[in-house]
């Protein structure tokens, strides 16, 4: 019972706010469009629910990305680094990915798309790790560097695609499709996520990389809690000072924080990108990857807690899809933005001044009982 | 009534969890020096916020000169004659003296600071109370001492009549201490009235007219301190009858285990802190480091743990030369450290007990297995240690580091070291902040130690604690051992001496 109670104590601060970004999004549909808000303001909460098991199908295919890139910038919080470059770390792992999963046709069967995967992985694990050797030896911080690194990567990829033959469509101005042997399995959710439009299957587009996602959530969170390593990195990201009183290498924690973050924006480029002709595709424009930043909001809203952070990126899968059912009621797209935004934003940043708030007390009542012991 | 210049009458005061003030009250005469007695956590410090307008009570009632009056900041208490010497002083370090007095009461014609009336007067005062000061210097290049008589002479400037000192003396040499006696003397029989924060006995054996004492939140009594013995007031402070001295065998010394030799270390400034310190400590003997606060003691500690980095010199255990290994090595071969901040280095105040208590041998064999962490172990380990070392805490292994109080987070700390069993233990101002009970007990846990044969480097700024527990003293004077004496040499007016730089200059 008693725990129970802990635990909805501890998960209180998330759902409140996201009852104060619902409700701030619920004054901006006020505003646009009061006829339709409040009709509007049920599609949005009904999420994926508004087109039946396809749309259930694709929040989970939008969610394994910032699942992914949630566990990036949570993992680093725990480690006492802000991960903001998660953004650059996901293209960057995505190009590599694409590329693998264009060119590399020679590997057999499963292998293709592991590989691939793994690349990507790899690759946006090189782009954190170039964070975290700034950071350690240069003493170069994270925020920084890793904003730098956002748009090294960002535009490096539009370069590489545009220089290569393989990988550039054209026409789309976008990457080409990868072969079919690289798209992540369907592992049989496509026979789960479908509506019938007669006797046509309406397949959503989620695949095995959901499964993917939660699997390295409990990989994280293990590797968090049971492990020295990831006592170590609590340790550094809690307190550095003590953590070198008891002998932890500093430097090597904070590298490997970073790398292991960036493998994990990359390994979430992977999975976007690594899909059937129907799925996304790196279109080459001067934008950084959304999926990066809203990390960031599902860290938060997870409260860095890597089960949290599967269940705040459904959420916030859940609210983006369910925003894209809002056009039948005449809300414009740009409006629609606004609104999703609105909540995540809201959401994760109501938490994030509260936390602020918490520790600003907690300051002061330390210094009060300081004075008290009369240290 | 009349007589009285301030009385607090049934203040309480709550804390989260805690009543810090329990229906106390304190009346001040008018020309006195009155005490302020009890151990750390007693609720003298919240006492004393309340009357300078930092905390709101929950009850009761303040009198100045018989009428209520409220205090809501430190202004209201400014604007009613009550100042304050924080312990950790409240000075702009690049202000000189004379800014740093004026500072909030500067005197100005049309926008343009007069520092000439200004100066005017702290000359008058400073020499009136015989408190010797340099207006022009820079507060960074002073004397804490001096630093001391520049928060003595703001609240003068301000004609406060109540001063309230809160632990004055824990900064000064022996010489400095008797100084400033004289001087609260003086400002009394000017007729200025002092609250004397305080829980060193002799000093208000020495100084005060009458002493209040407080435990645990409530008033114990107040007397006058003519006709009331030290052990009277010590029985009152602590609630039982004290043990002043605790027995210490005589034991062998064994063989060096730490050689510190022409150690120096770089300080914040082009000076090294520490210059060219060498000397050894053996099995089975506690070498005391003192000097004031700053000169160089914390930086040898750090460099001997590892935390900082060696210049020149070097540091051998057991023969091995440590002196750029890391810490890791250190703690493996056998050097424990009870940090002076343990708030920064002891404890990761975010973890719980069991995890601060195996943040030295979390990676074990014992606490891991192929680098996964054997939880069920830890939890044994931590509540041995809790048992073993009575570690009080509400959730037992489970409370945060953070919510225990700080003798036991000190003890949590002190366990862990000495569960590693140490060759060598360092200890920095092991009973920092802790009250007489917990003192006691560190104080036996170190010399059991020494009686095991362990080599122990205490570092203190406590004098009574050195003479305690000291085999051998070394005295550190701007990073430069400046005596060596064997204790029973020592006596605290030579040590003052050698701290204050006066005496000395070969080691």
């Amino acid at each position: 019972m008693n725990k129970i109670k802990k635990w909805l104590l501890s998960i209180s601060p998330s759902l409140i706010a996201i009852l104060s970004g619902v409700f701030a999004g619920f004054i901006i549909m006020l505003i646009s469009n009061p006829a339709n808000a409040f009709s509007g303001l049920i599609v949005i909460l009904k999420g994926g629910w508004n087109s039946g098991m396809k749309g259930v199908g694709q929040v989970l295919y939008f969610a394994t990305p910032i699942i992914l890139t949630g566990l990036s910038v949570g993992f680093a919080f725990k480690t006492g680094m802000f991960n903001i470059g998660a953004s650059g770390q996901l293209v960057v792992g995505a190009l590599a990915s694409i590329y693998v999963g264009i060119n590399w046709t020679f590997l057999p069967g499963h292998l293709h798309w592991i590989v691939a995967m793994l690349m990507g992985t790899l690759a946006g694990m090189v782009w954190g790790m170039l964070v975290g050797l700034l950071k350690a030896y240069r003493n170069v911080n994270e925020v920084i560097s890793a904003i730098m690194l956002n748009y090294i990567g960002m535009y490096g990829v539009n370069y590489l695609i545009k220089s290569s033959n393989s990988m550039y469509d054209i026409l789309r101005n976008q990457t080409a499709n990868v072969a079919a042997s690289a798209a992540i399995p369907k592992a049989g959710l496509d026979n789960i996520f479908y509506n019938l439009i007669g006797k046509f299957k309406d397949v959503s587009s989620v695949n095995a990389g959901i499964i993917i996602a939660v699997v390295v959530a409990i990989i994280i969170h293990i590797l968090l809690n049971r492990t020295t390593f990831g006592y170590e990195l609590k340790a550094c990201g809690h307190n550095r000072y003590a953590s070198q009183y008891a002998g932890v290498n500093e430097n090597r924690a904070i590298i490997l924080s970073m790398a292991i973050a960036g493998a994990l924006s990359g390994m979430a480029g992977a999975l976007m990108f690594l899909a059937p002709p129907s799925g996304m595709h790196i279109h080459v424009q001067e934008v950084l990857a959304p999926q990066g930043f809203n990390g960031i909001a599902v860290a938060l809203l997870g409260l860095s807690h890597p089960i949290g952070i599967i269940f705040a990126a459904l959420f916030i899968a859940h609210i983006t899809v369910g925003g894209g059912y809002l056009q039948s009621l005449r809300y414009m797209r740009e409006i629609i933005d606004i609104i999703i935004g609105l909540i995540i934003y809201f959401s994760a940043f109501s938490l994030l001044m509260r936390n602020i708030v918490l520790r600003a007390t907690r300051k002061r009542k330390q210094y009060a009982g300081e004075e008290e012991a009369g240290v | 009534m009349g007589e009285y210049i301030i009385e607090m009458l049934n203040i309480t005061k709550d804390f989260p969890g805690i009543r810090a003030n329990d229906n106390i009250s304190l009346q001040l005469k008018k020309g006195e020096i009155h005490a302020l007695l009890g151990e750390n956590g007693a609720g003298k410090s919240t006492l004393m916020s309340i009357l300078f307008g930092l905390y709101k009570p929950d009850a009761g009632r303040i009198l100045k000169n018989g009428k209520e009056v409220n205090i809501n900041d430190p202004n209201d208490a400014n604007r009613l004659g009550i100042g304050m010497v924080h312990q950790h002083f409240k000075l702009v370090h690049n202000f000189t003296v004379l800014e740093n007095i004026i500072l909030g009461v500067e005197t100005t014609e049309r926008g343009v600071l007069k520092m000439g009336a200004a100066r005017d007067k702290v000359v008058e005062l400073s020499e009136r109370y015989g408190l010797k000061v340099e207006p022009d210097l820079l507060i960074s290049d002073i004397t804490v001492g001096m630093q001391q008589r520049v928060e003595i002479l703001k609240m003068l400037y301000r004609d406060n009549e109540i001063l309230i000192f809160d632990e004055p003396t824990a900064v000064l040499t022996p010489q400095e201490i008797e100084e400033l006696m004289l001087v609260m003397r003086g400002m009394a029989d000017e007729g200025k009235s002092i609250l004397f924060i305080t829980h060193k006995l002799e000093e208000i054996k020495k100084v005060a007219d009458r002493c209040t004492v407080l435990r645990k939140g409530k008033m114990v009594a107040t007397v006058p301190v003519a006709t009331t013995t030290v052990e009277e007031m010590a029985e009152m402070m602590v609630g039982r009858k004290m043990r002043f001295t605790i027995d210490k065998d005589e034991v062998s010394l064994g063989k060096p285990v730490l050689s510190v030799d022409n150690l120096c270390v770089k300080g914040a400034h082009e000076k090294n802190a520490v210059n060219n310190v060498s000397f050894d400590v053996h099995e089975g003997e506690i070498v005391c480091i003192v000097g004031i606060d700053g000169n160089g003691q914390s930086e040898l500690a750090y460099a001997i743990a590892g935390l900082m980095d060696v210049a020149s010199g070097s540091i051998k255990f057991m023969g091995e030369d440590i002196s750029r290994a890391t810490v890791r090595t250190r703690n493996d071969l056998g050097l424990a450290h009870i940090p002076e901040d343990r708030y920064k280095y002891g404890l990761v105040l975010d973890f719980d007990l069991q995890q601060n208590l195996a943040l030295k041998n979390y990676y074990a064999p014992e606490l891991q297995n192929r680098g996964f962490i054997n939880y069920p172990a830890v939890r044994e380990q931590a509540d041995m240690l809790i048992e073993k070392f009575d570690i009080r805490s509400a959730q037992g292994a489970d409370t945060m580091a953070r919510s225990m109080s700080g003798g036991n987070q000190q003890k949590a700390i002190i366990a862990r070291e000495i569960n590693a069993d140490p060759k060598l233990l360092i200890a920095v101002q092991p009973t920092r902040g802790l009250d007489v009970g917990a003192m006691m007990y560190i104080h036996e846990q170190l010399l059991q130690q020494r009686k095991e044969g362990k080599a122990i480097l205490l570092i203190s700024l406590e004098l009574d604690e050195v003479f305690q527990l000291s085999d051998r003293i070394l005295v550190i004077y701007e990073g430069n051992i400046v005596a060596q004496l064997a204790a029973k040499d020592a006596t605290p007016q030579l040590l003052g001496l050698y701290m204050a730089g006066s005496k000395g200059e070969s080691a």
